[in-house]
């Protein structure tokens, strides 16, 4: 049997609103925490939980949390990141769309946890109607009594704010977040100094995940140990999986972790295989910025064992055969994607996106990008896929900000598992089944 | 990095009065008290968001200078946001921007020959406004929406799953409306802001 922690009631008629999310025990763990735990139980609890972020890189969040500078004696901020801009990634959108009450509860509690009296929920502009969704339930909450001053009687203040984006991928990191959040242009800071000593406006900071923090309440209400009873060994808990590309079924699935692949793809309560009945090509498993697999590693490990849906065992192989859980953006490829398009798309993409801090990120995505514009429209020379390889390593791990390594993996991965379909493509171009599709001479429209 | 230019002074003067409404005044301040004393350009994204709804539907350089004088900070620290994102558009558009998904998981479900149409429908190519004033054509990245490429959204609307017959029909309906006046704007504001 499926068990649910985050999308169990989601069906409920109204639940939407405070009422109903209440009457199916929403909030039950606001009143545990508060008048039952201290902060430090509740940081214990997380931590017990094994819970991971769930924002793309799967940081432990009770450790997290357990850096936050207690001594400075600053006000501590929570931001909620909901800036959701990773392709293939659909998940926080649905879950705020659905359960906003949900995301509340669970930063009641985390800012209690952290001591933090003020909390932004930084939503990317483009999910403008979730802002008023969002809008909404907080304002719902704070009549109820469980935002605002003297939550539920108790000494707890907590105010939560929503913070609009307004396009900018850049400002799902971090640090690039907390520079928005301060009214300026997206550049990522250097880490250390980390946000858990300085963050927002200098003030310690915690910045995570929208189902990161959807978790908590569950986690406050049974305990870490019973959260830690879902999924597989350093994987708990569930997660949800935004599926997308040629599958029957696209959709958001919450899924226990452990699941296997196989059963993920085609599975007719999941992705329900491939569209149209064609053949797996590919898939990008944990959204755009992770390496792509082959159908034959995504099924199976190089080693021959079932792939799991856990972030161990998504990475079994390292980046010569496995890739990563990341934010859960499931894409999938039949047998008529063409990879090199695929991969100049998504060059175009982190060029576009690229804040323009760090030389290697800012200009070798823009190389990037036209190298792979120049192979796909049929003008490419078989050294340029090796200068591909040599301009993506040169950006991993010399930038600011992991934007860098996230512009370079698609492309170092596609070129590992598909040089063929590269070499083809600068052999014979013309047998490119996307020849006749449509010829972008634009390079850039920003 | 792709900044955008600020065309000055092309774009410098603008015919209409640039201030906010009473109402919408009362608005601000209630967004700036969401932040730390002291803290106030924190209201920077959210304010730009209104003056580019409330006024041209673009950021003029006057624009974004009542902006600045509302937050007490300097001009350039308004324009240095404003060409970093991409919802901030700094030249004219049409009363309704279609921004079509360009991304990856979109061009694999039919994206890009969605594209091709709406440039064929509206006679225009991406990026251009159609002589009426009625439409501009943008190419963004991924909108979240992936699930249901291939997605636009026009003006705070999504528009999924889209097929030729679907697009003749969102033209249309849009062009109808537009006809009509244009929403009360603070209604909107009291939804998203
Ligand atoms: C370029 C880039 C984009 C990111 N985008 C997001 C995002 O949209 N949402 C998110 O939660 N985390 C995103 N992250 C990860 C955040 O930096 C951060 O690790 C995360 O929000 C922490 O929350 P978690 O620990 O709960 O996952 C991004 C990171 C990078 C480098
Ligand atoms: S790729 Fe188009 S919405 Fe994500």
């Amino acid at each position: 049997m499926e068990r649910k922690i985050l999308l169990k009631n989601v069906d409920v008629p109204g639940i939407r609103t405070f009422e109903v999310y209440r009457s199916t025990g929403g909030y039950d763990s606001v009143e545990k925490a508060l008048k039952k735990m201290t902060p430090d139980e509740v940081v214990e609890e997380v931590k017990m939980s094994g819970l991971r972020g769930r924002g793309g890189a799967g940081f432990p969040a009770g450790m997290k949390w357990s850096f936050i500078d207690k001594k400075s004696g600053n006000p501590r901020y929570l931001i909620c990141n909901a800036d959701e801009s990773e392709p293939g990634t659909f998940k926080d959108r649905y879950l705020m769309e659905k359960l906003p009450h949900l995301l509340i509860e669970g930063m009641i509690c985390s800012c209690y946890a952290l001591g933090a009296n003020t909390g932004y929920i930084y939503v990317r502009g483009e999910y403008k109607y979730i802002i008023g969704i969002l809008n909404q339930a907080i304002l719902e909450a704070y009549e109820k009594g469980f935002l605002g001053k003297n939550i539920l009687g108790t000494a707890f203040n907590l105010d939560i704010h929503v913070h609009s984006g307004a396009g900018a991928y850049i400002c799902g990191e971090e640090t690039a977040q907390i520079e928005s959040l301060e009214g300026k242009r997206g550049n990522p800071r250097i880490k250390p100094p980390f946000p858990a000593v300085v963050g927002l406006y200098g003030c310690p900071t915690v910045v995570n995940n929208v189902e990161t923090l959807a978790n908590i309440g569950f986690i406050v209400n049974n305990g870490g140990g019973e959260y830690a009873k879902y999924g597989v060994g350093k994987s708990t808990g569930t997660k949800l999986i935004s599926a997308c590309g040629n599958i029957n079924n696209p959709g958001v699935y919450e899924i226990e972790l452990g699941l296997s692949v196989r059963e993920f793809l085609y599975d007719p309560k999941y992705c329900g295989g491939v569209k149209n009945g064609k053949e797996l090509k590919a898939v990008i498993a944990g959204g755009s910025s992770v390496p792509i697999l082959p159908a034959s590693l995504i099924l199976k490990t190089a080693a021959g064992e079932e792939r799991l849906m856990t972030y161990e065992s998504l990475a079994d192989g390292g980046f010569v055969s496995g890739t990563m859980l990341g934010s859960g953006g499931f894409i999938v490829y039949d047998e008529d994607a063409c990879i090199v398009r695929n991969t100049w798309n998504l060059a175009r993409f982190y060029h576009h996106e690229s804040c323009g801090q760090c030389s290697p990120c800012r200009e070798g995505t823009g190389w990037m990008e036209s190298v792979l514009h120049r192979i796909e429209n049929g003008h490419g020379r078989t050294k340029d896929i090796d200068l591909l390889v040599s301009i993506a390593s040169k950006i991993e791990g010399n930038t600011i900000c992991p934007l860098g390594d996230a512009a370079a993996w698609p492309i170092a991965s596609a070129i590992r598992h598909f040089r063929h379909e590269f070499e083809e493509h600068v052999l014979h171009p013309e047998k490119c089944i996307n020849s006749t599709i449509r010829q972008f001479d634009d390079v850039t429209i920003s | 990095m792709l900044d955008k230019k600020i065309n000055h002074p092309l774009h410098a003067k603008t015919d209409i009065p640039v201030r906010f409404s009473e109402e919408t005044l009362e608005r601000v301040r209630k967004i700036i008290e969401r932040y730390p004393a002291g803290k106030q350009k924190s209201a920077l994204l959210p304010l730009l968001h209104m003056a580019q709804e409330e006024f041209l539907g673009y950021l003029s350089v006057d624009v974004m200078d009542y902006i600045a004088s509302l937050l007490e900070i300097q001009p350039i620290e308004v324009y240095e946001v404003a060409t970093f994102y991409s919802q901030y558009y700094l030249d004219p558009v049409g009363k309704n921007v279609i921004e079509i998904c360009r991304t990856g998981p979109c061009a694999i479900c039919g994206g890009e020959a969605i594209q091709s149409y709406l440039e064929q429908k509206l006679a225009i190519k991406t990026g251009e406004t159609t002589p009426d004033g009625l439409f501009t054509l943008k190419a963004v990245e991924c909108l979240g929406a992936c699930g249901s490429a291939p997605v636009m959204q026009v003006n705070t609307e999504f528009y999924e799953f889209l097929t030729e017959e679907k697009i003749d029909h969102i033209l249309d309906d849009l062009r109808r409306k537009s006809s009509e006046e244009k929403p009360e704007a603070s209604k909107w504001k009291e939804k998203f802001f």
